[in-house]
């Protein structure tokens, strides 16, 4: 019997005080390959629940919380480079996912670990933006004509910028979905709604609700979902801290029709309290389910495998074929058919360069 | 149980289904289908216990499942089912697991301070030569450990930050190219692998890990010395003293996750130092080194 011992996990931190040796040799093994090592390490040091662990586990939490601090420290860093430069120019940028959390103190940020920074910024100064960036380190990444043809006309961000002593990537957005794409959340309604970051003068973030919409689109509507166990737990956890406001699940409904978001919303809530219990009100997943409008019962049996552990201890059958039918969805709505077509006959014929992550010994 | 406890058939059985390898802290859950890689395991680690139960990291080295299972065969180093790197040819498999266990180490042991260094203990002091490659560094230590030393690791010294002391990883000392001849004309009573050439590295055989080593595995070892070697064609010997900032500067380049320990890994690395004397070491004949650290172990002791 297979078990996906992460969600176990996750549900009530709690238990892992249950678990035998081998379950954790399992869950240091599931954790490690869905990111979320540090989340549960911090969760349980939280819960004071670490000195419960067998000592042979525990030294893995205890690595991956140095990993999980010393990036806490490096993101901050990273964020005050960003803000000078931007600051500098008259911007303020909007910190997004992981940047956001982190520096909003929220929970979602803890043992999070993420490779690059998100910020979103008016399109209309983006040439200046990327100039001044540029002046201040920040060079862009993709090189090949229609790399750059590909985000500078039909996505919503620049080409990813690497700084060319620090390293870092810095993702720079003016929407948060694609050009092309069939969603049309409405930019201007997302900065009207941000709010200053609390102690931190010259960045802000987005309002809670959009926070949320934004991470359920990123999930839904993205090709890529090697970490779709750890999104839902951001999801999860973001929503059960802003679940502590007065109204905050009205607000929810109501951004969500506004930006015209409710699809990714009813995924977002369904999947979280399916997958990671989040005490979601009845009444308010009803109301996103019908207002969502029709949903394919295929898609639910799909989305359950590839948002759950993909461990091969843990995965069920059929997650690879559920991966590629929600990565060929993802690019239909990414895209009208007729470009999607000519994108991905331009990207199966070019030579790629070789991104398989892997190291010489 | 330890692996010499099993005849060469149950090893290989044992293989094919996970093999639960202690070296020091971590245990290694192996699988391969290797005649290669189950000798070498077999003649490197007959002193080494078998667990059971929870293992550190789950490898496995065998062939791809493609045309190069057959042709001209290559072997593939799975990280708990994904491949970590590129493919090596078939006879490289040995070589191949001892990088993989310790790039295994280096990228998921941050629980400690790791620095590219061969570690020695001598009266419950170590001795570290962090260096990088080609500097002489596991030439030296395959010596010292035939000469007195107890051997903690070739490659990399584990400090644990709070105790500030360095915890043995015990496995065998790899050799590249000339320092093979030497070690065997030196230490004629080390068991030795067959020498697999062509390796990105040169030609590359390992060294047995004396029996000290493994007997006192758990036992971890005081700040003692900090010497950069040297190697130099020729050379005569020279033993100069470093200021200890030059010494912990030597740990922090040659360290693998200084970055991430941030203002403690500063302290601790900064206490480590302090407790050590530091030494820069040019040699070209390995007697002399081993004499020089021999007088440092007397008078400094």
């Amino acid at each position: 019997m297979k078990q996906d011992l992460v969600r176990f996990a996750l549900n009530d931190i709690r238990r892992i005080s249950q678990l035998s040796l081998h379950d954790w040799d399992l869950l240091v093994r599931q954790a490690r390959s869905a990111d979320l090592l540090a989340r549960l390490a911090v969760l349980a040091r939280a819960a004071g629940l670490l000195d419960t662990v067998p000592a042979q586990a525990r030294m893995h939490l205890e690595s991956a919380l140095v990993v999980a601090e010393a990036q806490d420290d490096a993101v901050h860093r990273e964020v005050e480079h960003v803000r000078v430069a931007l600051n500098a120019i008259g911007i303020t940028p909007v910190l997004l996912k992981g940047g956001a959390y982190l520096m909003a103190g929220l929970p979602a940020a803890q043992g999070r670990l993420f490779s690059d920074l998100d910020i979103l910024v008016p399109q209309a100064r983006l040439p200046e933006i990327e100039a001044t960036l540029m002046l201040n380190g920040w060079a862009t990444t993709h090189h090949d004509p229609y790399d750059q043809r590909y985000y500078r006309q039909w996505m919503h961000e620049l080409p990813p910028m690497q700084h060319i002593r620090r390293m870092t990537v810095l993702d720079v957005h003016h929407a948060i979905v694609p050009t092309t794409a069939d969603l049309k959340p409405d930019p201007a309604a997302l900065f009207a709604a941000a709010q200053p970051l609390p102690g931190h003068p010259g960045l802000s973030v987005l309002a809670p609700a959009d926070m949320v919409l934004h991470s359920a689109t990123h999930l839904f509507y993205n090709e890529e979902f090697s970490h779709g166990l750890r999104d839902i737990s951001d999801l999860d956890l973001l929503l059960r801290h802003f679940m502590q406001t007065p109204d905050f699940w009205a607000e929810l409904l109501g951004r969500a029709r506004i930006l015209g978001l409710m699809r990714p919303l009813h995924y977002c809530l369904r999947y979280c309290s399916t997958l990671l219990a989040t005490p979601v009100p009845a009444a308010v997943l009803a109301e996103a389910a019908r207002a969502q409008g029709w949903s394919d019962p295929l898609i639910h049996r799909l989305w359950l495998r590839v948002l759950a552990s993909t461990h091969p201890t843990a995965r069920r059958r059929g997650t690879a074929l559920a991966s590629l039918l929600l990565y060929l969805r993802a690019h239909w709505h990414r895209m009208p058919a007729g470009l999607l077509l000519y994108h991905l006959c331009r990207k199966s014929l070019r030579p790629r360069a070789r991104s398989d992550g892997q190291a010489e010994v | 149980m330890i692996v010499a406890d099993l005849p060469p058939r149950d090893l290989q059985a044992r293989l094919k289904e996970g093999l639960y390898l202690r070296t020091g802290p971590v245990v290694s859950c192996i699988r391969s289908h290797s005649p290669q890689l189950a000798n070498g395991i077999a003649l490197h680690y007959a002193g080494h216990r078998i667990e059971s139960g929870f293992a550190d990291f789950h490898v496995r080295i065998d062939r791809p499942d493609n045309l190069r299972r057959w042709f001209r065969p290559q072997v593939l180093f799975h990280f708990d089912d994904t491949p970590a790197f590129h493919p090596l040819p078939a006879d490289q498999a040995f070589p191949m697991l001892e990088w993989g266990l310790n790039w295994c180490v280096t990228n998921h042991c941050h629980q400690y301070l790791i620095i590219h260094a061969a570690v020695l203990e001598r009266d419950g002091k170590a001795l570290l030569l962090p260096a990088p490659p080609g500097s002489g560094k596991s030439t030296l230590c395959a010596g010292l450990a035939h000469r007195g030393w107890r051997l903690l690791s070739d490659e990399l010294a584990l400090i644990a930050p709070a105790s500030g002391h360095v915890v043995p990883l015990p496995r065998p000392v790899s050799l590249k190219n000339r320092s093979i001849d030497i070690l065997k004309r030196f230490a004629p009573e080390a068991a030795f692998s067959p020498t697999v050439k062509d390796t990105i590295k040169g030609a590359v055989a390992h060294m047995r890990a004396p029996r000290a080593a493994l007997a006192r595995a758990d036992e971890t070892a005081a700040p003692g010395w900090i010497v950069l070697p040297k190697y130099a064609d020729g050379a005569d010997l020279k033993l100069q003293p470093l200021t200890r900032a030059r010494g912990m500067m030597a740990l922090i380049e040659n360290a693998f996750n200084f970055d991430l320990h941030g203002q403690r890994g500063f302290n601790a690395l900064g206490r480590f130092t302090d407790a050590c004397r530091c030494y820069k070491l040019e040699y070209g004949s390995l007697e002399d080194a081993i004499a020089a650290c021999e007088a440092l172990a007397t008078t400094d002791a």
